[in-house]
């Protein structure tokens, strides 16, 4: 058993570290404050190849591993949640469903420009009225001759404002005994007619990153942008999750280092009783709590990915790191707060944009509840991964680093 | 344009600096590209990417010495030179100097060789006009930007006068500062390039020069004596009172 991070891994990771010291810590209370996205982070995302890192070069993108996608996430969201959820929504849930399920004319035409960075991708599932409760969805696409008909609304979606591309289920069928049979995935421009899209304001975290709703109304799309066969929609919206969840947590084990980065820290720093309170009990034990919460995140998502890296199906391992990192980050955050005192209840330090940037992750990408349904059906023997008919590539590194 | 950018490794400059047993202790700080160097990096990169041309990246230390090749590598760098041995232990800037020099000859048909303005931690900032001096080429000092490049070159340096434009025939060296611009990160495929890089290794015999004699020699490192901070909040029944006080403090402790 190697825990060995490679020369590569280290390199990426310090390059997306002095990434977010320099040009994003800087500035990121500011743009919470204003619940406003700062409009140079993702074209500088694209321009560094951030947008594309663990795409293979023949399609746009850097053709590393998926633990460089994990720790490219841990590092982003060291510095603010917003940014990993682009990673989450560009590159997890949507250019690597056209990596796993795209043929290869949806290949060239859509994940090229997306992993180079030139256009942004997001990914829609979520309705007003369907969230874990996928196979209710109200939205749908009716085959119309070589086209399909879009009608719908998708609610909660991440650079829904900012994206050129979605990937969005809807259903194309009423006419099938299991309601989740009826779904179907398409990619959906979103310059096309009768999309509109709006951002959503008065989140209580992920301020300085765009949330938003897109609707469709008859909204006419080519049959070649549908990504997998009709019906096939839910099992890629559940293939999809298994590389968002991937993301979120390894970003949710980037926010319990900053966590524990920011209270050791204050720990040092603030006296009380003629000493520094990092030489409290009760200060040490949040302190140590926090330390065991990233150690064990960080073993989780790497195992993930790392299984992902072999092509193994890894649905379980990444809903166990999803679930846990998401859950521990939201008490780092709070006890980071506890150990700041009264200045961790004020913007002027970190700690409160850390725990209301945590509560996202622990709603979206399957809530907290899902994932124990999850595990415990799978400890009970109630739960099983059918095979895909097509599965997430293993990381090959003479065909990912290959010019096409 | 072929350019020689020389590189070091150096502890992070948040490293507390203490002396241990009249030697120098950096502690457990990581060891970094000396961050005036990633500043000439990019100054030669930037004239490359201008005028054509290929960059050499070097770097006189241990085995560790590398990482600061492989982080120039990694933002562009054609190819590095890793120059070790053990000799170069107990080297003084001006013996450190004729080695450089004769890695420059050694690496040939070099037009510009580019440093830093200083490393963090030694500090002396004298490189450039060391290895210039051996050469016999002229020496840029604290070059902010370069207006044009060819058979001469013509440089704006940096001073706190104001600015300077100098012009010089080349081979020349050339000390950077950071008003050049912010240097570049690595990119993902330079990090690619670097981790698969194979960088060779110059001994002295390799270079053709005896071991460099130190004229120099540290007889005492002393850390500076740690200053005694006490804090004081003034008070008084009114802004003038209070203002009027800290105006006292201020002339009793001979600040004014």
């Amino acid at each position: 058993m190697d825990f060995q991070l490679s020369e590569e891994h280290l390199a990426v990771q310090k390059m997306v570290r002095d990434y977010t010291h320099k040009e994003v810590i800087p500035t990121i209370k500011e743009w919470d404050r204003k619940q406003e996205m700062d409009p140079n982070i993702l074209p500088r995302m694209a321009e560094l190849g951030i947008l594309g890192i663990n795409i293979p070069v023949r399609y746009g993108g850097q053709g590393f591993d998926y633990i460089s996608l994990g720790l490219v996430c841990e590092e982003l969201e060291a510095a603010d949640s917003t940014l990993r959820v682009v990673m989450s929504v560009h590159t997890g849930l949507n250019s690597m469903a056209l990596l796993q399920w795209g043929t290869e004319e949806q290949k060239q035409k859509f994940l090229v420009p997306q992993a180079r960075g030139e256009k942004y991708a997001c990914f829609g599932l979520t309705e007003p009225g369907a969230g874990s409760d996928v196979a209710a969805m109200k939205g749908t696409a009716k085959r119309d001759g070589d086209e399909y008909v879009l009608n719908g609304e998708k609610m909660w979606i991440s650079l829904a404002s900012k994206a050129h591309h979605a990937l969005v289920v809807l259903r194309t069928s009423d006419d099938v005994e299991d309601p989740h049979d009826g779904l179907s995935a398409f990619i959906l421009e979103l310059d096309r007619k009768g999309v509109k899209t709006g951002d959503i304001h008065g989140k209580m975290g992920v301020r300085a990153g765009s949330t938003g709703w897109i609707s469709m109304t008859d909204v006419r799309v080519p049959a070649e942008n549908r990504l997998g066969e009709e019906g096939e929609g839910f099992k890629i919206a559940m293939s999809c999750l298994d590389n968002g969840r991937y993301t979120v947590g390894a970003g949710a084990t980037g926010l319990i280092r900053a966590s524990l980065e920011a209270s050791v820290k204050y720990a040092k720093d603030r006296n009380a009783f003629g000493r520094e309170i990092g030489r409290f009990q009760l200060i040490q034990q949040k302190i140590a709590y926090m330390v065991q919460s990233y150690e064990a995140a960080r073993l989780l998502y790497l195992r993930a990915g790392w299984m992902k890296n072999q092509g193994q199906r890894n649905t379980r391992e990444t809903s166990l790191a999803k679930w846990f990192a998401t859950d521990a980050s939201f008490d780092a955050a709070s006890e980071a707060i506890q150990v700041h005192g009264a200045y961790g209840y004020s913007d002027e330090y970190d700690p409160e944009r850390y725990l209301r940037n945590s509560k996202g992750a622990v709603i979206y990408e399957g809530t907290s509840e899902i994932h124990q349904l999850m595990q415990a059906g799978y400890a009970l023997g109630y739960r099983d991964d059918g095979e895909l008919r097509c599965e997430l590539p293993a990381y090959d590194p003479d065909f990912w680093q290959a010019e096409a | 344009m072929k350019i020689a950018v020389f590189v070091k490794l150096v502890p992070d400059s948040a490293a507390t600096f203490t002396v241990d047993n009249g030697q120098p202790n950096w502690g457990d700080a990581p060891l970094v590209i000396n961050p005036w160097d990633e500043y000439a990096v990019e100054a030669a990169l930037a004239l490359t990417e201008e005028h054509g041309g290929e960059v050499v990246a070097v770097s006189l230390g241990g085995e560790n010495a590398k990482e600061a090749l492989k982080h120039a590598l990694a933002m562009g760098s054609s190819e590095a030179v890793l120059v070790s041995d053990d000799a170069l232990a107990g080297l003084d800037a001006a013996g450190a100097a004729r080695v450089m020099a004769a890695v420059v000859q050694k690496i040939g048909d070099v037009d510009l060789a580019v440093f830093g303005k200083s490393s963090i931690d030694s500090d002396h900032g004298m490189s450039s006009a060391m290895v210039a001096r051996v050469l016999g080429w002229p020496s840029l000092s604290l070059v902010a930007a370069v207006q044009s490049a060819g058979d001469t070159i013509t440089v704006e340096r940096s001073m706190e006068e104001g600015r300077q434009v100098v012009e010089s025939p080349l081979p020349a060296t050339m000390s950077v500062v950071k008003d050049f611009g912010e240097p570049r990160y690595p990119s993902f495929m330079g990090i690619r390039k670097a981790s698969k890089a194979e960088i060779p290794l110059w001994s002295l015999s390799d270079l053709g020069i005896e071991v460099p004699t130190a004229a120099v020699t540290r007889s005492e490192i002393m850390a500076p004596p740690k200053r005694e901070v006490t804090n004081e909040i003034i008070k008084g029944g009114s802004p003038e009172e209070i203002a009027a006080t800290l105006a006292d403090k201020i002339i009793a402790e001979g600040v004014l």
